[in-house]
């Protein structure tokens, strides 16, 4: 069973290293948002595998958090690509 | 305002609540686990800066009327009072105390005064965040 978790964590690890070469390489900023929240979510399941191997709980808050940054970061990329600013001052209308 | 992100704002009134009690969460673990006052500070900040994606700033400054300034200067006393309130007991700075308390519905917890401390951390560092990004955000 233990094999399993190792064999899984090195798949990972090698789609990781895929996914930065789309983030460094990437020819428009779409690519590198779309690569830069992959990569979240492999952290995410790398944290995961982690603390099943090592046998602690004390990484899951890792995990919420991990989730709860990526999830931010992507949204804010998506709305500075689509609207050219991050923040709406609220006082065009 | 006119503005057509259903999603994300459907989404956001959700998912802050989540972020903002996995903050208290993370907050009230502090003591014997991982956690504590500056990464709550930290989630809380980012749980605000959810809002300010979703909706625009002048929406939440209506929602949350908080001024960040304040709230810097009212974590600085509190940390720094709960430090300092040593003193007057006659022992060390920074020496916390803490007791077993019978609470209903917890039953026997320990209260620690390293907590308040804790708590002056968080608004600090929510306060500190938030002025930062809100004077790099609405910035043109």
């Amino acid at each position: 069973m233990m094999i399993l978790f190792w064999a899984s964590l090195v798949l990972i690890v090698v789609s990781m290293a895929i996914i930065l070469y789309r983030l460094i390489k990437g020819p428009t900023a779409p690519d590198r948002v779309i690569a830069l929240d992959a990569m979240g979510v492999t952290l995410i399941s790398v944290v995961g595998l982690l603390s099943i191997l090592v046998g602690t709980r004390f990484f899951l808050e890792v995990i919420l958090l991990l989730a709860i940054l990526s999830f931010l970061g992507t949204v804010a990329f998506s709305k500075f690509i689509e609207k050219g600013e991050v923040f709406d001052r609220g006082d065009s209308d | 305002m006119r503005s057509s992100d259903v999603i994300i704002q459907t989404t956001t009134k959700v998912v802050f609540y989540i972020i903002f009690l996995f903050a208290i969460h993370i907050f009230f673990a502090g003591h014997y686990t991982p956690g504590g006052g500056f990464v709550g500070g930290l989630l809380t900040a980012s749980a605000i800066v959810l809002l300010l994606l979703a909706f625009d700033i002048r929406t939440v400054k209506k929602a949350l009327p908080i001024n960040y300034t304040v709230l810097i200067a009212t974590g600085l006393v509190l940390a720094l009072g709960t430090a300092s309130a040593s003193i007057l007991f006659n022992v060390p700075f920074f020496t916390h105390a803490y007791d077993y308390f019978t609470l209903p519905l917890f039953g026997e917890t320990s209260l620690h005064s390293a907590m308040l401390f804790d708590l002056g951390v968080y608004l600090v560092v929510v306060g500190a965040t938030m002025n930062i990004i809100l004077s790099i955000g609405s910035d043109d």
